[in-house]
């Protein structure tokens, strides 16, 4: 169970991380801003897949 | 008949509506920041930043309003609402009747609950703006005031239907859903106007300045709309949530809190949803050359997770609204279940949210209920820490078993017709009137409390 908890938690991490990351690569004209709107939506969606898993256990 | 299993479910969730929440009730911070960072980073701050920036303020003026103003709103909730709320452990509306009396708390029920009832409506409102985005179903602009079709009205119902089953599991649902959107949503918020910065000719962090002054909050005004200062600024981050702090509505959530001190976590709330938030939506609001309507600035902005995000952020600003509501509606109807008094108030909500006028006017819509709202709030303060120390009762209503307390429903609507001559008479600005309106109401608690009060009460009560 706590394996399947971190492995929640990274998910939920990489998740984050895709959401706004990309907008400072876009920022910094690195990725166009239909790049990032990909990558924002992979985002949220790794993030509302594992979230649930952890965050109200925590609390 | 035999109940269903969700019913019962349903019958067994019990909210502590009318006596205090015991200690092993108690919740951690943790609960109260999820809680004020989601409802708090809503739908409607992509309304309101794009309306300040309609509003003409200057940059400066932006920045400096919304840090003192929201500072004081942090205060409000941690000086105020929080102490009062782990002191009696009460929801709003049983702590009025021991002080006002169930007469008068019915005829405060009906105002307060249809208040929320209107609010929930907005956030469904612009939660429905997004959702349209992707079925192309035309959605309302800023001149619309009433339902444009039958497809938004059909989506606002959807919304709306899912919203109402959530606030019908109560409290800890409710918490639980904000605490999931929270952290992801101020990132959208975020990632979504750093994504425009370039479209507004920002390549750098020594740009902004020059480019939020020149192009973002210019200080000029659309034609037509008034001009916005810090004062415009400062009492509306203060105020937008008068009902909330000042005026002890959220006395029914903090008093699940272990602490007084709990009432910080509303930093949470202020400084990610009523700062970074509105500041985000004013530069995409810019970068949409002004557009102010939520769904399609989000949605050019961040794309579809940007629709997701404006439909989870009027969510979790609905859900704990429409519970809220619930509640008031409840202690009109003591004997109906919350969750059943919870449908017909989400159905009530639902329908006011298939008028966009409930977004479009909605700064004046805000200000107008903390301020109807506020003296209560300014009742409650002095019944509990005022009264006993100029030798009056306090809970005079209990006490004396009355249905109305005279000294609060004068304090009430004699601060109500004040304020609203001097926004007649006076010309003051509705934002501006919460404050003077406290202390009025305040006096008059004090006063008229002298004056009712009979000499021959047995203080040692």
């Amino acid at each position: 169970m706590p394996t399947k908890h971190m492995l929640a938690k990274f998910v939920s991490a990489i998740g984050l991380v895709l959401t706004i990351v990309p907008a400072f690569l876009v920022f910094k004209g690195i990725l166009t801003l239909e790049e990032n709107h990909h990558l924002m939506l992979l985002g949220t969606i790794f993030w509302f897949l594992s979230a649930s898993f952890w965050i109200n256990k925590d609390n | 008949m035999k109940k269903s299993a969700y019913v019962q479910q349903l019958d067994a969730i019990n909210e502590y509506e009318f006596s205090p929440v015991p200690p092993e009730k108690h919740k951690g911070w943790k609960s109260f920041l999820g809680m004020y960072a989601g409802e708090h980073t809503a739908g409607t701050e992509f309304v309101i930043g794009p309306l300040f920036v309609v509003h003409g303020v200057s940059a400066i003026d932006l920045i400096t309003g919304l840090l003192v103003g929201n500072v004081l709103a942090v205060f409000s909730w941690a000086f105020l609402t929080a102490p009062v709320a782990t002191k009696t452990r009460l929801t709003l509306y049983a702590l009025l009747e021991k002080i006002t009396g169930k007469g008068l708390v019915k005829v405060y029920d009906v105002v307060n609950g249809l208040m929320f009832c209107f609010l929930a409506g907005s956030m469904i409102a612009v939660s429905a703006s997004a959702i349209g985005i992707p079925f192309k179903i035309a959605m309302p602009g800023l001149a619309d005031w009433y339902p444009t079709g039958i497809g938004w009205v059909l989506i606002v119902f959807v919304v709306g239907a899912i919203i109402t089953l959530i606030a019908t599991l109560g409290y800890n649902q409710v918490s639980k859903f904000a605490n999931i959107t929270a952290p992801w949503m101020i990132l959208i918020f975020i990632a979504a106007a750093v994504a425009v910065l370039p479209q507004l000719g920002i390549y750098s962090i020594q740009d902004f300045w020059h480019v939020a002054q020149t192009k973002i909050w210019t200080g000029i005004p659309l034609e037509g709309q008034s001009k916005f200062t810090f004062w415009h600024i400062m009492f509306f981050a203060w105020f937008c949530n008068m009902a909330m702090h000042i005026g002890m509505a959220d006395i029914t959530i903090l008093r699940y809190a272990k602490k007084w001190q709990y009432g910080f976590a509303s930093f949470g709330g202020m400084f990610l949803g009523h700062f970074i938030a509105w500041i985000a939506s004013g530069i995409l609001c810019a970068a949409a050359l002004g557009n102010i309507v939520p769904g399609p600035i989000a949605y050019t902005s961040a794309g579809i997770a940007g629709i997701i995000c404006v439909v989870l952020a009027g969510w979790t600003t609905a859900n704990p609204t429409i519970y809220r509501a619930g509640l008031a509606f409840q202690a009109i109807f003591p004997k109906t279940k919350r969750w059943k008094v919870t449908i017909i108030v989400g159905i009530i909500t639902t329908m006011a949210a298939c008028f966009p006028a409930l977004v479009m006017k909605l700064l004046d819509f805000v200000a107008l209920y903390g301020l109807v709202l506020m003296p209560m709030g300014a009742v409650i303060i002095i019944d509990i820490y005022v009264l006993k120390k100029l030798n009056m009762a306090s809970n005079y209503a209990q006490f004396k078993n009355i249905p109305i307390s005279w000294q609060a429903a004068g304090a009430w609507v004699i601060t109500l017709i004040f304020c609203l001559a001097l926004n007649v008479y006076l010309g003051v600005d509705i934002f501006f009137l919460g404050l003077p309106g406290w202390f009025i109401a305040a006096g008059l608690y004090i006063i008229l409390s002298k004056l009712i009060q009979s000499k021959n009460i047995n203080y040692a009560h």
